[in-house]
């Protein structure tokens, strides 16, 4: 299987939009030290509820020792640095990594205090609850009906025709798109625009009604304006699901999310409340990352 | 020189010409203060004189080779005595002939009329002095041609596009000698063809039900009337393919859906190749194992079972050839399954789908189209295959839809028509461009739909 090299390529984003490249120009006389995050990491409402996390890809550390809850009903963001592991860290929590041979996880992870990584989990009941949109938009080459009504199909979650057609509308409303597709929901997914695959795929997670949403980059193919109807969407969204995205715009963290975490080289380094973040960071390397010092 | 020689001195004065070019574009470039000066870079000049010195060089070789021997026939023809001259074509190449065995030595000329003996004579001193002259003008055309592209070198000639343009049509020859290859396979089938049909009619050709091409020798001879029908032979085809087809589809498809989605690397990495390898066996070792091993096997075990089945089978021969041709599947379908993207896997498997439900409602339908193509062109060399046949499926044309007896194939029938001493006037002879043009014809059409189909399978997911 190639999934590795596809995986991976998910950490390097296409389009960075930070202006400063890379690792060169950061600051060498701050040391991380391991396991240790400042702000508030916990939190007493947690949904995911995450400790000591450690990911290896073969020989090498992607995560080092990580502790963190994500709340319930809240917008959580990951951001830092390209290769930092905030897409590895993502893919954890709905075990996206098993399809990789080398990738091991290490550490504790529970989701509603049942851990994730238990050999007698059922990951098709976690994927489930816990959804995933990705950097591209890959709807199936399907019908937007048919992309829709795939979820509540293999998980049996529709009895009748009309249960399913109810399923659809009601995710495609939920992703804003009912308007636009409506008459044609028997056309093929891939001629939409990317901005309406990547809200079609946001419907598509929707549409098997999990509990949380994962979203890897759910911005970075797209224009400015399918951009500012997926925030749009991620605000409504998180009155009912929990949602945790990576992204690389800081705007788009500082305007979508509750709460904020910040990745450096496989480290989490800070975590607090999202316009704590951004105004008073605590530590100097979120300071140099959010002040564009290097990216 | 024998033109072979010739054609190697010609390419090694093109090389010559290229070293000499190259030299000439780099001393012009250093007064200059470098190549960079150079229009283009010194491996352009220096092919450009290789082409100046050796294309028109080659074009004079192969006219020349192509037209003398008419032109010496001509020339010999004219210089016999009149009472001489033949009058038909076939007196001609008869006469011709006769003379080239006297030129060659194969017929003492003692044996032959004086003026035979003559113009064999002349024959040779022509032959010499067209050699000879040929070289000559092979190698000045060659030196001289190469000579004055050398000397047309300047720091602005623009070889480089000169060169890619020459390029350009040098690939756009070695295409168009490929399309040409098959336009000509398909007049000299068609020709053979058409003169089939003026013996035999074409509806008895296509509709008849009895395949025995046995006619008589000659005219007083009493044999039975040769029944050309061509349905007992495509019908054999179609058997012994779908046999074929219904062993390799599902193994291939299979083996090839295990290797691209759940084994691991090591696995796949031992077993692709175990099974690619089934492709490189020889079709006659093949033959042996479903003559000697399966064909007997099966009529032993429907024996047991108390059902008839002859010793030559379609069975046999039609499952041996789908294991031949189960590589073709699995490692195209693997390729297809391959390019279908990890984002719609991934797409899948978050939504909470299973492995196998993935490859079922995700993966499979998005690579249908280039496995289809795939499984089509399996079809085709199903349908051409022949050596599996012959040793296991027998020769007998049978119509019958019982893969347990022995039927025969177009491709078979087509090779025990045309092996062994045969005229090429009887409609015997002539039945085996018809079955070949009415097999080209069919294959055709499957490959342009198979070409369709994956045509439209690049548009899919893109």
């Amino acid at each position: 299987m190639n999934s590795m090299n596809q995986s991976i390529a998910n950490e390097v984003p296409s389009e960075d939009e930070s202006p400063v490249p890379v690792a060169e120009s950061q600051p060498t006389d701050t040391v991380i030290e391991e396991g240790k995050t400042v702000g508030k990491p916990f939190s007493d409402n947690a949904k995911f509820s995450l400790r000591d996390v450690e990911v290896f890809y073969g020989q090498s550390r992607a995560i080092k020792k990580i502790s963190l809850d994500i709340a319930r009903n809240q917008v959580m963001a990951f951001i830092g640095p390209s290769g930092c592991g905030k897409s590895t860290f993502l893919r954890c929590l709905n075990r996206m990594n098993d399809s990789i041979d080398i990738c091991k996880v290490k550490g504790s992870l529970q989701l509603d205090g049942q851990d994730i990584y238990d050999s007698k989990r059922d990951v098709v009941e976690l994927r489930a609850r816990v959804g995933m949109v990705f950097q591209k938009p890959n709807p199936f080459p399907k019908s937007i009906y048919d992309n829709v009504a795939y979820g509540p199909r293999i998980h049996g979650l529709a009895n009748r025709k009309a249960d399913l057609d109810e399923i659809v509308e009601s995710s495609l409303r939920k992703a804003g798109l009912w308007e636009e597709v409506k008459d044609r929901l028997e056309a093929t997914a891939t001629g939409m625009s990317g901005g309406q695959q990547q809200r079609l795929c946001i419907a598509r997670a929707i549409a098997v009604n999990p509990e949380v949403v994962l979203m890897d980059e759910p911005c970075s193919a797209l224009d400015p304006i399918a951009t500012a109807k997926v925030e749009e969407l991620i605000a409504e969204l998180s009155e009912s699901y929990t949602i945790v995205i990576v992204t690389h715009s800081m705007q788009q963290a500082a305007r979508v999310s509750h709460r904020t975490a910040y990745f450096h080289l496989g480290h989490l380094v800070e975590v607090n409340e999202t316009n704590k973040v951004f105004t008073s960071p605590e530590h100097e390397l979120t300071e140099s990352y959010i002040t564009g010092r290097f990216g | 020189m024998q033109p072979a020689n010739l054609l190697l001195l010609t390419l090694v004065l093109a090389v010559v010409a290229y070293g000499l070019g190259y030299a000439r574009s780099r001393s012009l470039a250093m007064p200059l203060g470098g190549i960079r000066h150079l229009k283009s870079l010194p491996f352009y000049y220096g092919a450009r004189a290789a082409l100046w010195s050796g294309i028109p060089a080659l074009i004079v070789l192969g006219c020349w080779a192509a037209f003398q021997g008419k032109v010496i026939q001509l020339i010999i023809i004219g210089g016999l005595p009149p009472e001489l001259i033949p009058e038909t074509e076939g007196q001609a190449s008869l006469l011709l002939s006769k003379i080239s065995n006297v030129a060659s030595g194969a017929l003492p000329a003692g044996f032959v009329d004086a003026p035979i003996a003559e113009a064999a004579e002349r024959l040779k001193a022509l032959r010499g002095q067209s050699r000879m002259l040929m070289s000559a003008l092979v190698v000045s055309v060659s030196v001289l041609a190469g000579f004055l592209g050398w000397l047309r070198i300047r720091p602005r000639l623009n070889a480089r596009s000169q060169v890619e343009s020459i390029l350009k049509w040098l690939f756009f020859a070695c295409a168009a000698l490929a399309i040409l290859t098959t336009v000509g396979i398909i007049f000299s089938v068609a020709f053979e063809t058409f003169r089939f049909f003026g013996k035999v009619p074409f509806t008895e050709f296509i509709f008849g039900s009895q395949w025995s091409p046995q006619t008589a020798l000659r005219a007083d001879q009493v044999a039975a009337q040769g029944a050309f029908g061509m349905i007992p032979l495509f019908t054999g085809t179609l058997l012994i393919s779908a046999i074929a087809m219904v062993v390799a589809v599902p193994v291939g498809l299979l083996s090839a859906i295990y290797l691209s989605e759940y084994a691991n690397r090591k696995v796949r990495g031992v077993v692709k190749p175990l099974l690619e390898m089934l492709a490189g066996i020889p079709t006659v070792v093949y033959g042996f194992f479903a003559a000697l091993t399966v064909a007997p096997f099966i009529s032993d075990l429907a024996a047991s079972i108390g059902i008839e089945a002859s010793s030559q089978s379609a069975l046999a021969a039609g499952a041996v050839m789908g294991i031949m041709i189960i590589p073709f599947v699995s490692s195209l379908s693997d390729d297809v399954i391959n390019a279908v993207p990890q984002t719609l896997r991934d797409g899948s498997l978050a939504l909470g789908a299973t492995q196998s439900e993935t490859m079922k409602k995700v993966i499979f339908p998005a690579a249908l189209p280039g496995i289809m193509g795939g499984i089509l062109l399996a079809v085709s060399r199903a349908i051409g295959e022949t050596m599996i046949v012959v040793m296991a499926a027998g020769l007998a044309a049978n119509l019958t839809a019982n893969p347990l007896e022995t039927v025969t194939t177009v491709t078979v029938q087509i090779v025990t028509l045309l092996t062994g001493d045969q005229e090429f006037d009887s409609a015997k002879t002539l039945a085996a461009f018809a079955l070949g043009a009415m097999l080209f014809l069919s294959t055709l059409l499957l490959n342009v739909i198979a070409l369709k189909i994956v045509r439209k399978y690049r548009e899919q997911y893109d």
